[in-house]
């Protein structure tokens, strides 16, 4: 049996930010998936600091997750208004239909 | 416990104002003139609160909150600047049907963000004041929710702004993870120079903060977003979002990163330098006028994070005294970009400005003086502003900076001129519509008045900025 420590969390959280990143970068469809990829950030984050908090015994980090998981709530629904309110003005949500402004 | 209410007393009354003046907004019927007015209020009796407030350093609630004469000058300037872009604006928002009672709420939102961001002395309560701006200020760049290009920028505002939000959290995260606290005085204590996750964590933080000033290389979002918001909001976004993450940025320096500046320094560097390139050389070829100021902005950062690469005090303060002057010239500029108006239809196009001295003679000689005062020539405001900059510089010995924003000042006279050389010296097409409203042409003349007579008493904002670092 592995011991599981705190560097494999970290790695865990490690991973799950970069396909978060490269969910946005690389994303070539649809607005939505690119809500899911800022999700994502927030939850290595939480896993992160979760995982800091147990093994340093300080529960400051649990703390903060809890807000994060607030404020994530909040920013997925100011995100998706935006995206309908985008939706009834140019009937798609499509990210190469975001090109009004260029230079 | 009372007395910490009374550290807290600007937040709280700025919160309870936004509580009544919403429920004003629903239950009243066509609230909005009354909802302005309430919100100006309000701003106005917050001046005087702050202003009242007792200036000594005091730290409260476990320390997370600080108050101290450094945070009440940037908040003040936060106000004034608020208060004169919202003044400025109002004939431009009726105009334009974006006068909802959500407006003023949601800008005085952004500023309970921006307060409690600039006077954090926690990780977890500078996180929360940074998202209720940035939630805020995505809310206000698609205001105009009927208009294709009002959105795209929210939506691309929302989307870099989200990113990097997770970004500088995931720095959060590393930084609790690697000194065991989110208090900024006990990150201080702990930060381990040498270990490479206090800088993966820092640089994470500094990423975060880069965009939250529309700082090179995370500066993609400025043009889009400026050019496609309304420009009352455009004339927010370039004034009061940046006098506040300057600010963070300053008092992270100051505590928390204070024993790892020299590779923080190094970082602030590379960017001060990208920004007054980019936005010497991006904003030539620029043919509307809200984007030309856009990189316009994106260049004046660079000169006040050149003051703040210099790790001094001194270099600091000239910072904030160049932030000061710039909020003053921008909100002369946008200003005049509210006047300009062609058949009935507000109009961006540099072009429509072509021979306009004739009919127009005094929005002619304003745009003059602010345009000269952006580029920076003597004996105007701006001019001051980049000398106290590049002397701290040279102070601290950082020639090749100082060399470089010298030569991107000359190119940025370019484009600058450009436009004074479009209003003067080019045929006029067709005159610009004649407006009469003494809310813009008063700022105009407030803006102008200020940056023409700064050169008689250039110590009184030097004092100021003094006193607000004596703490």
């Amino acid at each position: 049996m592995i011991d599981i420590g705190l560097g494999h969390y970290l790695t865990l959280g490690a991973v799950i930010f970069s396909l978060g990143v490269i969910g946005i970068f690389l994303n070539r469809k649809n607005i939505i998936v690119i809500l899911m990829s800022v999700e994502l950030l927030l939850l290595a984050v939480n896993i992160n600091l979760i995982s800091f908090s147990i093994f340093s015994g300080d529960i400051v980090g649990q703390i903060f997750t809890m807000l994060i998981l607030t404020v994530a709530a909040a920013e997925a629904a100011i995100g998706l208004a935006i995206i309908v309110v985008f939706y009834r003005n140019k009937g798609s949500i499509r990210v190469e239909d975001i090109h009004e402004m260029k230079g | 416990m009372i007395n910490n209410l009374n550290i807290l007393l600007p937040e709280i009354f700025l919160s309870i104002s936004i509580f009544f003046i919403l429920m004003v907004g629903v239950f009243v019927n066509k609230s909005y003139n009354l909802v302005t007015n309430l919100s100006f209020l309000s701003l106005i009796i917050l001046i005087l609160i702050i202003f009242n407030n007792d200036n000594t350093s005091i730290k409260i609630f476990s320390e997370s909150f600080v108050r101290d004469s450094y945070g009440n000058f940037i908040k003040i300037l936060i106000l004034l600047g608020s208060i004169f872009v919202l003044y400025s604006s109002q004939l431009f928002i009726k105009e334009n049907n974006i006068s909802k009672f959500e407006y003023p709420i949601i800008i005085l939102l952004a500023i309970l963000g921006m307060f409690f961001m600039v006077s954090s002395n926690d990780l977890i309560l500078f996180y929360l004041g940074l998202e209720l701006q940035s939630l805020a200020l995505y809310i206000l760049a698609a205001i105009d929710r009927d208009n294709t290009r009002s959105t795209e920028a929210g939506v691309k505002y929302f989307v870099l702004s989200a990113l990097s939000s997770g970004l500088l959290l995931y720095g959060c995260s590393l930084l609790y993870g690697f000194t065991g606290s989110t208090n900024f005085e006990i990150i201080n204590s702990q930060i381990d120079p040498d270990s490479t996750g206090s800088i993966f964590a820092m640089v994470f933080i500094l990423v975060g903060l880069a965009f939250k000033v529309s700082a090179v290389p995370f500066h993609m979002w400025t043009p889009d977003v400026y050019e496609g918001s309304p420009t009352s909001v455009t004339s927010f976004f370039s004034v009061v979002p940046k006098v506040a993450g300057l600010a963070v940025i300053i008092r992270f320096m100051q505590t928390p990163f204070a024993n790892i500046l020299v590779e923080w320094q190094s970082i602030i560097i590379f960017i001060s330098v990208a920004s007054m390139i980019l936005g010497a050389v991006a904003a030539i070829g620029q043919n509307n006028i809200k984007r030309l100021i856009a990189y316009s902005s994106i260049g004046h950062i660079g000169y006040a994070l050149a003051g703040v690469a210099t790790g001094t005090i001194s270099g600091y303060k000239s910072s904030i005294v160049y932030i000061t002057i710039y909020v003053v010239m921008n909100i002369g500029v946008f200003a005049c970009i509210f006047l300009m108006k062609k058949d009935g239809k507000y109009t961006e196009e540099i072009k429509d400005l072509s021979g306009i001295s004739k009919r127009h003679p005094l929005l002619a000689i304003s745009f003059l003086i602010i345009l000269f005062s952006l580029a920076g020539i003597p004996p105007l405001g701006g001019f001051f502003a980049k000398f106290y900059v590049f002397m701290s510089v040279i102070e601290s010995e950082m020639y090749v900076l100082a060399i470089i924003g010298l030569l991107t000042t000359v190119i940025s006279a370019f484009y600058y001129l450009r436009i004074i050389k479009i209003i003067y010296f080019d045929n006029l097409i067709k005159p610009l519509d004649q407006i009469k409203n003494i809310n813009i042409t008063g700022t105009i003349f407030l803006s102008c008045f200020i940056l023409i007579t700064f050169f008689l008493y250039p110590a009184a904002l030097n004092s100021i900025v003094n006193l607000a670092f004596d703490y």
